[in-house]
């Protein structure tokens, strides 16, 4: 029998609902990641601005296009609002000043090879923003690293002639982010106790080198707590990814200063934020129980500070999470919650007879 | 509480932000007069149903036997008023389908004269326990809190696997239902009072009265009335749904779980509803049988909602006209809204189980288009028996009916919290239903596709045996006829060697 021939009367119970739709609950996670960007345009000028209208419409204009494609109304469906938040995520990840074909490629890619070829909406394995991140990292490794120091934002007009290549950037901007900084300097040899990671005075205010979204970590945390307070997400996968970061690297900074960065550092920089709170939580792509997630969490936290500490790469969110995502299958099927009346192996109960008291 | 479920929250079921149990559960008791007409049904409990023993045009009186409980697990009907049999035959049932089904349909002649009680008045402590059940099944008391199982072979039951536990459900964690809460208000003395002769009744030494804590004036009235009898708990459970389920309630005020697919009566516990132990209470001290009950009527579409007392067998449309209704509803829902049924129109009775009526607006029911899952897990946090219904309905979907049973669908309660937070509306228990029903229709199949092979080998192993007993039977009649012939020939033989030897003699 298939779902089509099923009769799914209209009128069986429940006759109430929580309400609470797709597309609220995603506009509800956009809603919480505001302040976030509005932050970001103003600290790194225009240039933000205009990158992330380019990789929102891109991302939309995609998931348009497959739906079309596979015969099917896209207006309802977009308005489920997955695709706007995938390609918000993927914008706040991206250089701020990245030219704009960064944008339409990562917007594009993001939704149509991302998720929609896996079957749109809840049927891809990978996150769609993270997915588009790491290919435009592996395809365009120069354009994806050009960092900008927040200064001297450019008015509206000078901002979208930056994105559109019209305008070149000035060399005395450009810097390596911390993480990578860290990262060049100990493979030149020099130890991390004698080098000057830039920006690090103004990390904790996130007026620093980075992405558009991610150097204020407290305003993505804050949105991530505000995503804890509406039970849109639960503490399982944030806590246990933040955790997984903060431990490995305190043990390391604790034995060889000189190698390791401090767990402080760790999380404030790059993705550790946005990546507990609002990539590695996606529903489709992380497991369904909690002990699955609190599982996932771990995964994505340990990897990242792997890949950060002895991987090629100086950002390991974006990689881990994907590595993890590959995973999610497997925790699922592993990991499941007791069925009340059954033990673990799913048999059921033994039954205690008798009068005991 | 462990770390586990601080750091959780209870761990299973839902709580609707806003129970809609307002203003009814806080309006008094209303008696609702009396309609001209009731539809009594026939069959308003689990098991057979009842036979009628009135004939059309016989009068009866208020409490009379109408119809005699059939077999063990049944109950008997009686009339909640006086008047005249109109009609013994079909009426539509409290069920979407609109089905037909029997009732005996009196038109009252206003007067409600009462016949004789069932019994005389006795103490009930003075009873035998199977006194005191034969009472309780005279008076044809079900499960009023929707299950609808007869009480006294549930009562038997538990003496039979000696319970030591009676738990006594004071949950209602329905929205908009507030009948039990509002038994406890105003009947506290009787309810504790029907928990003693139960507890009599079953051998129980111990009774835990779990009453969500939402209802602090049912708690209040219950505490009074349960005072100077220490065997009786007033226990205040978080009000959370499906509080009301069996399985879940145990849990909470014991510690222990009912092991899948056994009776709470396994674990030594035995669950009765309030509103159950108050009928036991007047069927066993007066010998009133059940032939009323408190409804709630409310929703969106109700002039004055709130609690009422009506005969069992009244219209929805009487019911209706009593409180008033302010719009034309968009549903008329049977029950609660998480379990209970939508009817197809309000010609339709009210039968023992029946707690609730609600008339919903369009407002109230939001029925949204089903959406792909995201896979966000908020079934699987929801359902109380930990199972996972996403994935239990993307097996059913795919025709893998016997992964899902694997999975636990047996142990799905219906209960309605997966698809109530799916923010995808995917119709997860409408699948479950479905498959539920296909389960066991394929069940049903096997079992007599197995009683006709059986009988097809029976019938093989006949012929093949009647075939071996004609060869037998041909085999010995030839080797009778050989032995005569042999006979025969040997007499022929020496008559012939007689004749010769004669002959020669
Ligand atoms: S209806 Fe079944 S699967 Fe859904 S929450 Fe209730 S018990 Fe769980
Ligand atoms: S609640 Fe709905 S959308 Fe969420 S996992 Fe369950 S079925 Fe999927």
């Amino acid at each position: 029998m298939s779902a089509q021939s099923m009769i799914l009367q209209t009128v069986a119970s429940p006759h109430a609902r929580a309400g609470e739709s797709v597309s609220v609950v995603m506009l509800k996670v956009v809603a919480t990641l505001v302040p976030a960007t509005v932050y970001g345009f103003w600290l790194f000028g225009s240039p933000a601005f205009w990158l992330w209208l380019i990789t929102i419409a891109s991302a939309l204009a995609g998931e348009a296009v497959c739906l079309r494609w596979a015969g099917r109304d896209p207006a309802p469906l977009l308005k489920d609002g997955s695709a706007l938040l995938t390609g918000w995520l993927l914008a706040l990840s991206l250089p701020p000043w990245a030219p704009w074909w960064i944008g339409v490629v990562g917007g594009l890619f993001a939704t149509t090879l991302g998720k929609q070829v896996f079957g749109g909406l809840g049927n891809n394995l990978f996150n769609p923003a993270m997915i588009a991140r790491i290919a435009l990292l592996v395809s365009f490794p120069v354009q994806m690293t050009y960092w900008v120091v927040p200064a001297g934002a450019p008015g509206l007009l000078d901002g979208l002639l930056i994105t559109l290549g019209h305008i070149p950037v000035p060399d005395a901007m450009s810097s390596a982010t911390l993480l990578g900084h860290a990262k060049t300097d100990l493979a030149r040899g020099v130890d991390l106790l004698h080098t000057e990671l830039p920006g690090h005075a103004f990390n904790w205010v996130g007026a620093r080198v980075g992405s558009l979204g991610e150097t204020s970590t407290w305003l993505i945390a804050a949105g991530g707590v505000a995503l804890l307070t509406m039970r849109i997400i639960t503490w399982h996968v944030p806590v246990a990814m933040l955790a997984a970061i903060a431990v490995p690297a305190a043990i390391g900074h604790a034995v060889d200063p000189a190698r390791y960065i401090d767990w402080t550092t760790h999380l404030m920089s790059g993705g550790a934020m946005l990546g507990a709170f609002f990539i590695a939580t996606d529903y489709v792509t992380s497991p369904s129980t909690r002990a699955g997630q609190v599982v996932f969490g771990l995964g994505c936290g340990l990897l990242t500070w792997v890949i950060r500490t002895y991987g090629g790469y100086p950002e390991g969110v974006a990689f881990a999470v994907l590595l993890m995502n590959a995973l999610t299958p497997a925790i699922d099927r592993l990991i499941k919650p007791r069925v009340y009346g059954r033990t673990f192996t799913g048999k059921p109960a033994s039954v205690q007879k008798g009068k005991s008291k | 509480m462990g770390l586990r479920e601080l750091l959780n929250g209870v761990r299973w079921g839902v709580h609707p932000h806003d129970d809609h149990k307002r203003p009814a559960a806080d309006v008094p008791l209303r008696v609702m007069p009396l309609p001209e007409r009731l539809c009594v049904p026939l069959l308003q409990h689990v098991g057979a149903p009842a036979l009628p023993v009135v004939k059309v045009g016989e009068r009866v009186l208020r409490g009379q036997l109408i119809a005699a409980a059939q077999g063990n697990v049944s109950a008997p009907v009686h009339s909640p008023s006086s008047g005249v049999i109109s009609a013994i035959g079909e009426v539509t049932a409290p069920h979407p389908s609109g089905l037909p089904f029997a009732a005996i349909t009196i038109e009252l002649d206003g007067k409600d004269e009462a016949g004789e009680p069932l019994t005389p008045q006795v103490d009930p402590f003075s009873l035998t326990p199977a006194e005191v059940s034969q009472r309780i099944a005279d008076a044809g008391i079900v499960g009023l809190g929707g299950a609808t199982f007869p009480s006294a072979p549930k009562a038997q039951l538990g003496l039979k696997l000696s319970v030591h536990t009676l738990i006594i459900n004071g949950g209602e964690c329905e929205p908009y239902l507030s009948s039990d809460d509002s038994v406890m208000r105003v009947r506290a003395d009787e309810v504790i009072d029907g928990v003693r002769i139960l507890m009599h009744a079953t051998g129980a030494t111990k009774a835990l009265v779990g009453i969500e804590d939402n209802k602090p004036e049912a708690t209040a009235a219950m505490r009074k009335a349960a005072e100077g009898f220490a065997s009786i708990e007033i226990r205040p459970v978080p009000a959370r749904y499906p509080m009301g389920s069996d399985r879940q309630l145990v849990q909470v005020l014991t510690g222990k779980e009912v092991p899948s697919g056994a009776r709470t009566a396994s674990i030594g516990v035995l669950v009765n509803n309030v509103s159950t132990c108050a009928a036991i209470h007047r069927a066993v001290r007066v010998g009133e049988p059940l032939y009323r009950r408190i409804v709630t009527v409310n929703g969106g579409a109700v002039a004055q909602p709130g609690n009422v007392l009506a005969p069992i067998g009244v219209l929805i449309e009487d019911l209706l006209r009593f409180v008033g209704l302010k719009e034309t509803p968009a549903r008329l829902v049977m029950g609660g809204p998480m379990m209970g049924v939508a009817l197809p129109h309000a010609q339709v009775p009210t039968v023992k189980g029946c707690g609730g009526i609600l008339a919903l607006t369009a407002g109230e029911i939001t029925d949204t288009a089903p959406s792909a899952c995201i896979r966000c897990g908020s079934c699987v946090k929801a359902c109380p028996m930990g199972l996972l219904p996403l994935e239990l309905s993307a097996h059913i979907h795919a025709g893998e009916y016997d992964k899902a049973e694997a999975k636990g669908l047996d142990d799905c309660l219906a209960c309605g919290c997966c698809a109530y937070v799916c923010p995808s509306h995917v119709p997860l228990v409408q699948t479950f239903y479905h498959a539920k029903g296909e389960v066991w229709k394929r069940a049903q199949q096997k079992k007599r596709t197995e009683f006709t092979k059986g009988l097809a080998q029976a019938r093989k192993e006949r012929l093949e045996r009647e075939a071996r007993e004609r060869v037998e039977a041909a085999a010995r009649r030839k080797a009778e006829r050989a032995a005569q012939q042999a006979a025969a020939q040997q007499a022929a033989t020496s008559a012939s060697a007689n004749t010769a030897g004669g002959a020669s003699a």
